[in-house]
């Protein structure tokens, strides 16, 4: 295989300055991480403690296997939303080994107004769900949850993908052979009831979990029934007399290993879909990564200074290196893992979109799982390409890209606007999992020309009302557009909203790269069947 | 010589016969009960006979299953080692009369040290000193008073019936004795219902020293200079040592003459051990020391003997039992440098030195220039069936000093996993001052004993290690697995892990967070301890903490974990969340009808502080009665139920609360 070469220079200016401005935009990040990771504050978390109860990430860190990875997805979710009350969407949701398997872990923190459900925690839990259910994960869910969050409701309960759905996929998941366990750590109200009782196993700690469709006060309210809530439905009277859960635990630890031994007698042997070698380190230092992006979006760079920062020896076999070189596509491997990479270095021209479609029929035909490195202002404009049929042409890549079998991880490692997002394995194509870099941006185009399209459409408004229109009044008018996009297109904004699957440290990209494969790997690789190529 | 012998022991004493019957071209027999049947000392020998059940009773104290194995193996003689039927004169006589040759004295040589009273009046008579004192019936106050004129102040006035210290009183000098007397015998008198007294020289400062004596089939009879085993817990030899320190060639001839008389008065034949007495409270002296009880076989001691007279005493048992005459004369023995040997036990220093028993899932002696008797390897178990002993370790060097440092140096090189044991203790007791001033007594341990088993606390560096070794962190990764190999990892922040280690009763809660690939940083008393795993080698790494270099060897067994770090081993426990005794504690605080029935009798009110297994409840159902039993400690907080009450099955009968809540 080819060994990239790199040309850059660790110790020059350009590198320094690109390493600060990215430490920049880790440093916010970082802040939200760490926000997030902190849940519902010093003082619910003490609350909790006190309670007996382990705090929520203490319960995954202590559920998966000691001394391996947890892979979050979704920790910065609802991240400035609902007035900041919400961190992490009061959710922990990632992969996990447990007991030697790849598990998604569903995890309530009651810390964050008692673990209820507002919008961005049932797209959190959904998107938790689709992942197992796309990668054959078992599930398990730590539940410790009020229910949906009351003054939320109309945004949680009524529609196809609220609240009903997460019981909607634990029932076509169990169907699926997808081991559906639940671990009851607190409070599983109502709806929630139905996540245990969904379940293919359930574990429910004494003394601390509850199950029940109506807690005691709206049952004094209803029939006039005084009962305590352990005798409602707590972990006695579940396992004893209901049946609803099966196993009585001591505390949060003994439920936990109650849990891994319920993972243990699984039977779910791993298959092998792809041809897996020893791992290599790259050539070059993932460490360096900062400083090889530009500040700048706009300024280009060379993706293969990246690639060779993530692949195993830095090796990367180009193909058709000579043609449509704005995309570079080839056959590389992470942590042993074959990948096929398609990576942007520039617009995507006609050419760049045959090539890029020509690859994914490659690595669909052999089963190889594809990573698309995303940094596209989108595809080329103006009269030769279109009178060339760059639209017909980047469909077909949009077409390889959204039909095929084989896993997708998409990596946003600089800008993504407008349809080069599609034809890279946007959000809307399904790629297993999504990550972005902190210096990353999206929206359907750049701030510069929206407020550049906008001022021109008004601009022209104007000429033909005879309003004048100076260069101040255009500035004036294109600034709160340009802000609006600003925030808009900022990765902290976009993962607040699950638009991906998290923002990582570009220095991760390799591991995170491996772990999502390795993940992807646990579902069988299909037979592609393409749609139409329009010639 | 014989062609073949039959050892009918087990553990060190049987290998280390193997080892001297092997080089002298004698085939070995051994024996071994069921729990021994994959024992160290069946594996070395060239035959070995099962002889029964675990227990000793039926199979080494069995004499008939020996001689059948005898008969069965056609051995021509048997050796019994120490302790099970060595000393028992019966057995020496079955022996013979089964027409085999038992290796050591005579039956008449056995019984006549067999009993202890009629031994000290039989060696007073052969002119072999014995503790001065007046053992007859004439309780007269005034007789007994020149009694203890006679013996010497201080004196030990002793109920005859006593024991356990009571009806004991020490006096210092004749003006006290007339009221000392009269308290011994009232406590005689209260505590036994008797209030008979006797009258003994008070030792003040008493030494186990012994004599090894040698004797044959043709009158001859040589010592080979004395042991000094003063060094005892509970009358249990700890370290023994020869020679004897401050020991003078007048006292040696003194007590090696005295210890010859002994055998001769007996006509001993074979390697046997005269104990003595010494009041070293002004020193060694020719006329301290006083016959104490003469021991008919070989001692577990013998190796530090062995050491500095360059004789093997089994070689000798062997020669002179097969009729050969002493190879060596008085004339021809003498003493080269100086031995110590130091008694492993499987037992708790920490824990008043309770037996411990489990698998030895490690052992490991030094092997340079140390002699290391044993009859256990690594992975076998310690049971409680027999003496908890795992090995010997015994050295020799050209003086004391020299000696002694290679004890210290044996003891700390040596490693032990899966069970308590008193290494530790052992090499604190090899540098007490005292000792190594080569002052020894046999009250030292005693006096000592706080220092000398002190649980040692780990040190936050071995808790921080510890922490860090039971999360995993030497696991091999699956290849081309990053699940596995990028180890603790996390997207943003440290991967932080609680883990719990226990060790001797002390339960850490420990977190310890992943600073990068093997740097972790691990909370321990109040502190962060940084902790960087280095190079790796088989079974363990190198490690820094908080910037020193520790060399870590990593034993991972079941729920648990050893370390030996810079050399000392650490024993930790893993608890198991699902261990089953802890896993039967849930649902507990509830007692629940089994079936429906009818409640007959209720044994506790609320408020009842319960035992675990305590009856509660008597129900009878389907004709039978059944008791309910409290499953774990607790207070009666609610009884639901009245007898007489019919109930269901699955009805709550009674609740529990812990004590505290």
């Amino acid at each position: 295989m080819t060994v990239l070469k790199s040309q850059i220079s660790t110790s020059s200016e350009a590198f320094r300055a690109n390493s600060a401005a990215m430490a920049e935009q880790m440093r916010a990040v970082e802040d939200a991480a760490l926000l997030a990771a902190g849940g519902g504050g010093e003082v619910a978390r003490e609350r909790h403690v006190s309670r007996g109860k382990m705090l929520p990430r203490d319960r995954v860190a202590q559920l998966i296997d000691p001394a391996t990875p947890f892979l979050e997805v979704g920790l910065t979710a609802a991240h400035g939303l609902y007035n900041s009350e919400a961190p992490a969407a009061g959710l922990i949701t990632g992969i996990g080994r447990v007991s030697g398997r790849d598990c998604m872990i569903v995890c309530n923190d009651a810390t964050v107004k008692g673990g209820t459900y507002y919008p961005m925690t049932v797209k959190k839990h959904l998107r938790a769900q689709e992942i197992a259910a796309e990668n054959n994960l078992p599930c398990l869910y730590l539940v410790d949850s009020g229910g949906a969050n009351l003054p939320n409701q109309d945004e949680v309960f009524p529609d196809r993908e609220h609240f009903g759905r997460i019981f909607y996929n634990q029932a076509n998941m169990s169907a699926a052979g997808i081991p559906q366990i639940a671990v009851v750590m607190g409070s599983c109200t109502a709806g929630g009831a139905y996540v245990p009782a969904m379940s293919d196993e359930a574990i429910i700690v004494e003394g601390q979990g509850t199950i029940f469709l109506a807690g005691p006060p709206l049952v004094r309210a209803a029939t006039g029934e005084v009962v305590s809530s352990e005798d409602l439905g707590g972990g006695d009277v579940h396992t004893r007399l209901s049946g609803v859960a099966d196993h009585l635990a001591r505390d949060d630890a003994h439920a936990l290993a109650l849990a891994r031994r319920a993972v243990a007698n699984l039977n779910r042997p791993r298959i092998t879909t792809v041809e897996r070698q020893p791992s290599e380190e790259p050539a070059y230092d993932p460490d360096d990564i900062p400083g090889i992006v530009p500040a700048d979006l706009r300024t280009p760079y060379d993706i293969r200074e990246v690639i060779a920062r993530i692949v195993d020896g830095s090796r990367l076999d180009e193909f058709k290196a000579r043609y449509g070189t704005t995309l570079v596509c080839g056959f590389a491997h992470v942590h042993g893992i074959p990948v096929g990479i398609i990576a942007n270095t520039g617009v995507l021209f006609s050419e760049s979109a045959l090539k890029g479609a020509h690859f994914v029929e490659l690595c669909s035909q052999r089963k190889i799982p594809l990573v698309f490195l995303q940094n596209i202002t989108g595809f080329m404009v103006g009269r030769k390409y279109e009178t060339e049929g760059i639209a017909k042409h980047g469909a077909k890549l949009v077409t390889a890209v959204a039909t095929t079998s084989v896993p997708k991880i998409t990596m946003l490692v600089g800008g993504s606007f407008g349809a080069g997002n599609y034809g890279m394995g946007g959000r809307a194509f399904s790629p297993r999992f999504l990550w972005t870099w902190p210096n990353s941006r999206i929206s359907v185009m750049g701030g510069e020309q929206a407020a550049g399209v906008l001022a021109t459409v008004r601009g022209e408004a104007l000429k033909r009302a005879g309003t004048p229109w100076s260069e101040d009044d255009e500035a004036k008018f294109k600034k709160p557009v340009l802000d609006l996009f600003e925030t808009q297109s900022h990765p902290l904004y976009a993962s607040a909203r699950l638009w991906d699957d998290g923002i990582i440290d570009p220095r991760k990209s390799r591991d995170v790269l491996a772990l999502s494969l390795s993940v992807a790997l646990n579902a069988p690789i299909g037979d592609t069947r393409f749609g139409l190529f329009r010639m | 010589m014989f062609s073949k012998i039959l050892i009918a022991n087990r553990g060190e004493i049987a290998c280390r016969i193997i080892r001297t019957a092997r080089r002298l071209g004698v085939r070995t027999v051994a024996v071994y009960s069921d729990a021994d049947a994959a024992a160290l000392h069946v594996e070395l020998a060239d035959e070995a006979f099962r002889i029964g059940h675990a227990a000793a009773s039926e199979s080494y104290l069995s004499i008939d299953r020996i001689l059948a194995a005898a008969e069965r193996s056609g051995a021509q003689a048997i050796h019994p080692g120490y302790g099970f039927l060595s000393e028992n004169a019966e057995f020496a006589e079955a022996v013979e009369a089964a027409g085999l040759v038992f290796i050591g004295p005579s039956p008449s040589a056995i019984r006549a040290m067999g009993l202890k009273d009629a031994a000290k009046a039989l060696m007073e008579q052969s002119g072999v000193p014995v503790v001065p004192g007046y053992h007859g019936d004439n309780q007269d106050t005034e007789f007994l008073a020149t009694q203890a004129d006679e013996i010497g102040y201080p004196v030990l006035i002793k109920a005859r019936a006593g024991g356990g210290g009571k009806g004991m009183r020490r006096v210092d000098q004749p003006s006290d004795f007339a009221a000392s007397l009269a308290a011994a015998q009232r406590e005689g008198m209260a505590a036994f219902g008797d209030g008979t007294v006797l009258i003994e020289k008070y030792l003040l400062q008493p030494r186990h020293i012994e004599i090894q004596v040698f004797g044959d089939r043709h009158g001859n009879v040589v010592h080979l200079f004395e042991r000094d085993c003063s060094l005892q817990r509970r009358h249990q030899k700890v370290i023994e040592e020869a020679p004897a320190p401050g020991m003078t060639a007048e006292m040696r001839r003194a007590m090696g003459d005295a210890a010859v008389r002994a055998a001769r008065a007996i006509d001993y034949c074979g390697a046997g051990t005269v104990e003595f007495i010494a009041d070293v409270s002004s020193g060694l002296w020719p006329d301290k020391f006083f016959f104490m009880e003469m021991n008919t076989r070989l001692q577990v001691e013998h190796p530090v003997t062995e050491a500095i007279t360059g004789v093997d005493l089994v070689e000798w048992q062997l020669r002179v039992a097969s009729g050969e005459p002493l190879p060596m004369k008085q004339s021809d023995l003498s003493i080269e440098g100086w031995a110590f040997e130091a008694r492993v036990y499987a037992e708790d220093p920490a824990r008043s030195f309770l037996p411990s028993t489990g698998t030895l899932s490690h052992l490991a002696f030094p092997s340079n220039g140390v002699r290391v008797d044993s009859g256990v390897r690594q992975g076998g178990r310690v049971s409680t069936y027999y003496d908890p002993m795992i090995a010997k370790l015994i050295v020799h060097g050209p003086t004391r000093t020299a000696a002694l440092a290679q004890l210290t140096a044996a003891l700390d090189g040596s490693h032990i996993g899966g069970v308590a044991n008193n290494l530790d203790f052992l090499s604190r007791l090899s540098r007490q001052q005292d000792f190594a001033f080569g002052y020894p007594d046999t009250g030292l341990i005693d006096r000592e004993v706080e220092n000398l088993t002190m649980a040692e606390t780990p040190t936050d560096t071995v808790i921080a290690l510890a922490a860090v070794f039971s999360l995993n962190a030497l696991s091999t990764p699956e290849a081309g697995d990053p699940w596995t190999s990028l180890g603790h990892w996390q997207l943003w922040g440290q991967a932080t892990r609680t883990t719990v280690l226990d060790r001797a009763g002390d339960h850490h809660v420990i977190r310890v967070a992943a600073r990068g690939h093997d740097l972790f940083a691990v909370h321990v008393g109040g502190r962060v301890i940084p902790v960087r795993i280095g190079s790796r080698f088989e079974g363990g790494c190198h490690a820094e903490v908080e910037g020193r270099q520790a060399r870590v060897e990593v034993l991972e067994r079941l729920h648990g974990l050893t370390l030996i770090v810079d050399g000392k081993t650490h024993d930790f426990h893993l608890p198991d969340p699902l261990d089953a005794i802890a896993a039967a504690e849930a649902g507990s605080d509830r007692l629940v009808a089994p079936m429906p029935g009818l409640i007959k009798l209720v044994r506790v009110r609320e408020g009842d502080t319960v035992a675990k297994g305590d009856a509660l409840i008597v129900m009878e159902a389907m004709k039978m009665e059944l008791t309910l039993s409290a499953t774990r400690d607790g207070i009666v907080e609610s009884l639901y139920v009245a007898e007489g009450d019919q109930t269901s099955e699955g009805t709550v009968l009674l609740a529990l609360k812990t004590e505290s809540a």
